[in-house]
C-alpha cells in the first residue's frame, strides 16, 4: 500500500466515519435523556434516504402515512392520559402529531418540490416528527422501565419500522444524485464533491450541536435533565420537553445521515440497520455519555473500516464490531478501578 | 392573622402500605419563616417532596386560594413554590453559572429575560457563589453547593421557598451565613417552609414551627413559645441539641 492509496482510504474512512459520529452523536444524545437505546435509528436513516428518492420519482412518500397514522395514535394516546387526569401539553402533543405531519402531506400533495433543496427540506420534515411520535408511543409510557426493558422494546421498533420499510418501498434499493459532482485533485489526490459535502454538513451539524447543547437555555435544559432528571423538574423542566426534542433531534440526524449517504451508495430498506450499529459501537466507545469521546470513536470506526476494506475485505464487519470487544473490556476494568477509589 | 399564601389540609403520604406522613394541616404565610423539626426519620423529607408534587399524596394544598393538588412539579414551580432538597440535586458537571442559570428555566419558558439580574440579585445574596461562577458545581465545597442549592431556587423567584436540612453537614460558621440568607429572604417577603434537625437554630430564625414526630404534628405554635416548651426543651435543645444526627 503506498501513501497515495492510505490517504485515499483515510479520506473514505473519514467520510463515513463523518456519518458514524452523526449517529453517534444522537445515540449518546437521547441516551443520555431518555436512557433508550435507540436501535431503530438506523430505520430513520434508510426512510431519509428512501423519502427523497420516493420524492425524486414524484411518488408520494408513504412516509408521510407513517407520521399521520403515528400522530392520530399519539393523540389517542394524550386523550387517554388526559381521562387519567394527567396533565398534558397539547401545543407540544399537536405540533409533533399533527401540525408538522399534516403540513408534510399538504407539501407533498399540492406543491409536489421539484428542487433538491425543496425536496431535502420536505423530507426533513416529514421525518423528523417520526423521533418524537415513536417516543411517545413506544417509550414514555414505560419511561421509568429498565435500561434492558427499554431495549427489547426498542430492538421490537427496529423490526416493525424495518418491516414497515420492506412494505413502503419494496426490496430494491435506491441511490439519489450527489449534492455536488464536482471533481477535483488537491495534493495529487482526487476528491469528490459529495465527499466533501458529507464532511461539510457533518462538520456544520456538529457544531450547531456543540452550539446549542453549550449556548442555549434549552440546550443546557436537555443537558440538565441527562445529568439530573430530579434537579431538571425542579427547575421547571418538563420531562416531556426532554424526551421529545431528543428523539427529534435523533430522528432529524439520522434522515440527515440517510440523505448524506444516499449518493454514495445504494440505499435498501435494511442499510440502516448496519450503518446504525457501527454508530452504535462509536458511542459505546464514547460509553454512551462522552460526545468527544463518540465523535472520536466514529471516526476510529470509519477508518478501520476503510483500511479493513483494503486489507481484508471480506473481514471488515468482523473487524469494526469486534473492535467492540477489547473496548468494552477495557471500559470494564476501569470502571471497575474507579468504583474501588470510591 | 392573614390568609396563609401555602396550605396543607390533612397531607397523608404512603411508601406502600407504610404511612410516613399522616393528616398533616400546616400554613406558611408570605414574609413568614415557618420550621417543621422533629428527628431522623419523622417524615420531614416526605412531607416536602409531596408539597412539591415529587410523591404522591392525598390531602389537600392550597397556593394563595388555588387548589394544586393535581398539578406536575413543572406547574408548581411555575407556579412559584420552590424546594431545595435534601439532596440538592446540583447539576455537577455544569458550571455555577449555568446551574444558576437554569434556574431560571421557567420565567425563560414564561418570556422572561431577565436571568442574568437575578443572577447578579443571587450573586449579591451569596458572594461566594460569584467567585466560583466558573467552576464545575461537583467540584464546590458542602457550603457552597447549599448556597448554589438555594440560588438556583431563588432565580425562579418563588412565593414560597422550602428548604431541606439546609444546615445538614456544614460547618457551624457556614450555617450561619446561609440561616442569614434566608432571613434577608424573608425581608424579601417570600414564604419560607425550613426543615430542620437543627432545632436550636431553626426555631430562632423562624416565626412559627411545628414539630413532627412519626409523621404527624405533635406540637405547633409560635417559635419562641416552641423554644420555651419543656418537651421541645427536653427532646430538642437541652443537653447539646441542636446537634446533627446525621
Ligand atoms: N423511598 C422510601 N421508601 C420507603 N420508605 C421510605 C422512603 N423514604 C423514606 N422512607 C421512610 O419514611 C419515613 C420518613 O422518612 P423521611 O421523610 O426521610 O424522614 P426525615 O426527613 O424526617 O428524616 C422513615 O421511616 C423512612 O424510613
Ligand atoms: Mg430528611
Amino acid at each position: 500500500m503506498d501513501a497515495q492509496i492510505a490517504l485515499l482510504l483515510a479520506q473514505d474512512g473519514i467520510v463515513n466515519g463523518a456519518i458514524y459520529a452523526l449517529l453517534a452523536l444522537s445515540l449518546v444524545l437521547v441516551f443520555s435523556v431518555t436512557r433508550v437505546i435507540f436501535v431503530p435509528q438506523g430505520e430513520l436513516v434508510a426512510f431519509g434516504a428512501l423519502t427523497l428518492a420516493a420524492l425524486q420519482l414524484g411518488k408520494f412518500p408513504p412516509t408521510i402515512w407513517l407520521a399521520l397514522a403515528m400522530g392520530v395514535l399519539a393523540i389517542g394516546v394524550d386523550l387517554r392520559r388526559a381521562l387519567n387526569g394527567d396533565q398534558i401539553s397539547w401545543r407540544n402533543t399537536l405540533l409533533w402529531s399533527t401540525l408538522l405531519p399534516i403540513s408534510a402531506c399538504a407539501w407533498a400533495t399540492f406543491a409536489r418540490p421539484t428542487s433538491l433543496p425543496a425536496q431535502v427540506a420536505l423530507t426533513l420534515l416529514i421525518c423528523t416528527p417520526l423521533g418524537p411520535l415513536l417516543w411517545r408511543l413506544a417509550f414514555r409510557p414505560i419511561a421509568d422501565a429498565s435500561v434492558l426493558v427499554l431495549l427489547i422494546v426498542s430492538v421490537a421498533l427496529h423490526g416493525v419500522l424495518m418491516g414497515l420499510g420492506l412494505w413502503f418501498f419494496g426490496a430494491e434499493g435506491s441511490r439519489t444524485p450527489a449534492f455536488s459532482d464536482a471533481r477535483f485533485t488537491f495534493a495529487d489526490l482526487p476528491f469528490n464533491g459529495q465527499s466533501l459535502v458529507v464532511v461539510g454538513v457533518a462538520s456544520v451539524l456538529m457544531l450547531l450541536m456543540f452550539f446549542f447543547f453549550g449556548r442555549t437555555m434549552l440546550g443546557k435544559a436537555l443537558r440538565a435533565t441527562a445529568m439530573n432528571r430530579t434537579g431538571a423538574r425542579l427547575m421547571g423542566i418538563p420531562t416531556g420537553l426532554a424526551g421529545d426534542l431528543s428523539f427529534a433531534m435523533a430522528a432529524l440526524i439520522g434522515a440527515v445521515s440517510g440523505l448524506l449517504i444516499a449518493p454514495l451508495t445504494t440505499v435498501y430498506y435494511d442499510t440502516g440497520f448496519l450503518i446504525g450499529l457501527k454508530g452504535f459501537v462509536a458511542a459505546i466507545l464514547g460509553a454512551l455519555v462522552s460526545y468527544p469521546l463518540a465523535v472520536a470513536g466514529a471516526l476510529l470506526v470509519g477508518l478501520l473500516e476503510a483500511y479493513a476494506s483494503f486489507w481484508a475485505s471480506a473481514f471488515k464487519e468482523v473487524i469494526v464490531f469486534t473492535l467492540i470487544i477489547p473496548v468494552l473490556w477495557w471500559r470494564s476494568v476501569r470502571t471497575h478501578h474507579v468504583e474501588e477509589d470510591e | 392573622m392573614n390568609k396563609p399564601l401555602f396550605e396543607l389540609r390533612g397531607l397523608c403520604v404512603s411508601y406502600g402500605s407504610v404511612r410516613a406522613v399522616h393528616a398533616v394541616d400546616l400554613q406558611v404565610s408570605a414574609g413568614e419563616i415557618v420550621t417543621v423539626i422533629g428527628p431522623n426519620g419523622a417524615g420531614k423529607t416526605t412531607l416536602l417532596l409531596a408539597a412539591m408534587g415529587l410523591l404522591p399524596s392525598q390531602g389537600d394544598l392550597w397556593l394563595d386560594g388555588a387548589q394544586v393538588n393535581h398539578t406536575e412539579v413543572e406547574e408548581r414551580v411555575a407556579l412559584g413554590i420552590g424546594l431545595v432538597p435534601e439532596k440538592r440535586e446540583l447539576f455537577g458537571e455544569m458550571r455555577v453559572e449555568d446551574n444558576l442559570l437554569l434556574g431560571g428555566f421557567v420565567r425563560w419558558r414564561q418570556g422572561q429575560r431577565d436571568q442574568h439580574q437575578r443572577m447578579q440579585e443571587v450573586f449579591a445574596l451569596f458572594p461566594r457563589l460569584k467567585e466560583r461562577r466558573e467552576q464545575l458545581a461537583a467540584t464546590l465545597s458542602g457550603g457552597e453547593r447549599q448556597m448554589l442549592a438555594i440560588g438556583r431556587a431563588l432565580m425562579a423567584r418563588p412565593r414560597l421557598l422550602m428548604l431541606d436540612e439546609p444546615s445538614l453537614g456544614l460547618a457551624p460558621l457556614i450555617v450561619v451565613d446561609v440561616l442569614k440568607a434566608v432571613t434577608q429572604l424573608r425581608e424579601m417577603g417570600v414564604a419560607i417552609l425550613l426543615i430542620e434537625q437543627n432545632a436550636r437554630a431553626a426555631l430562632q430564625i423562624a416565626d412559627r414551627g411545628y414539630v413532627l414526630e412519626m409523621g404527624a404534628i405533635a406540637l405547633q405554635g409560635k417559635a419562641a413559645e416552641l423554644s420555651r416548651d419543656p418537651r421541645v426543651i427536653e427532646t430538642y435543645l437541652g443537653l447539646g441539641g441542636g446537634t446533627h444526627a446525621t
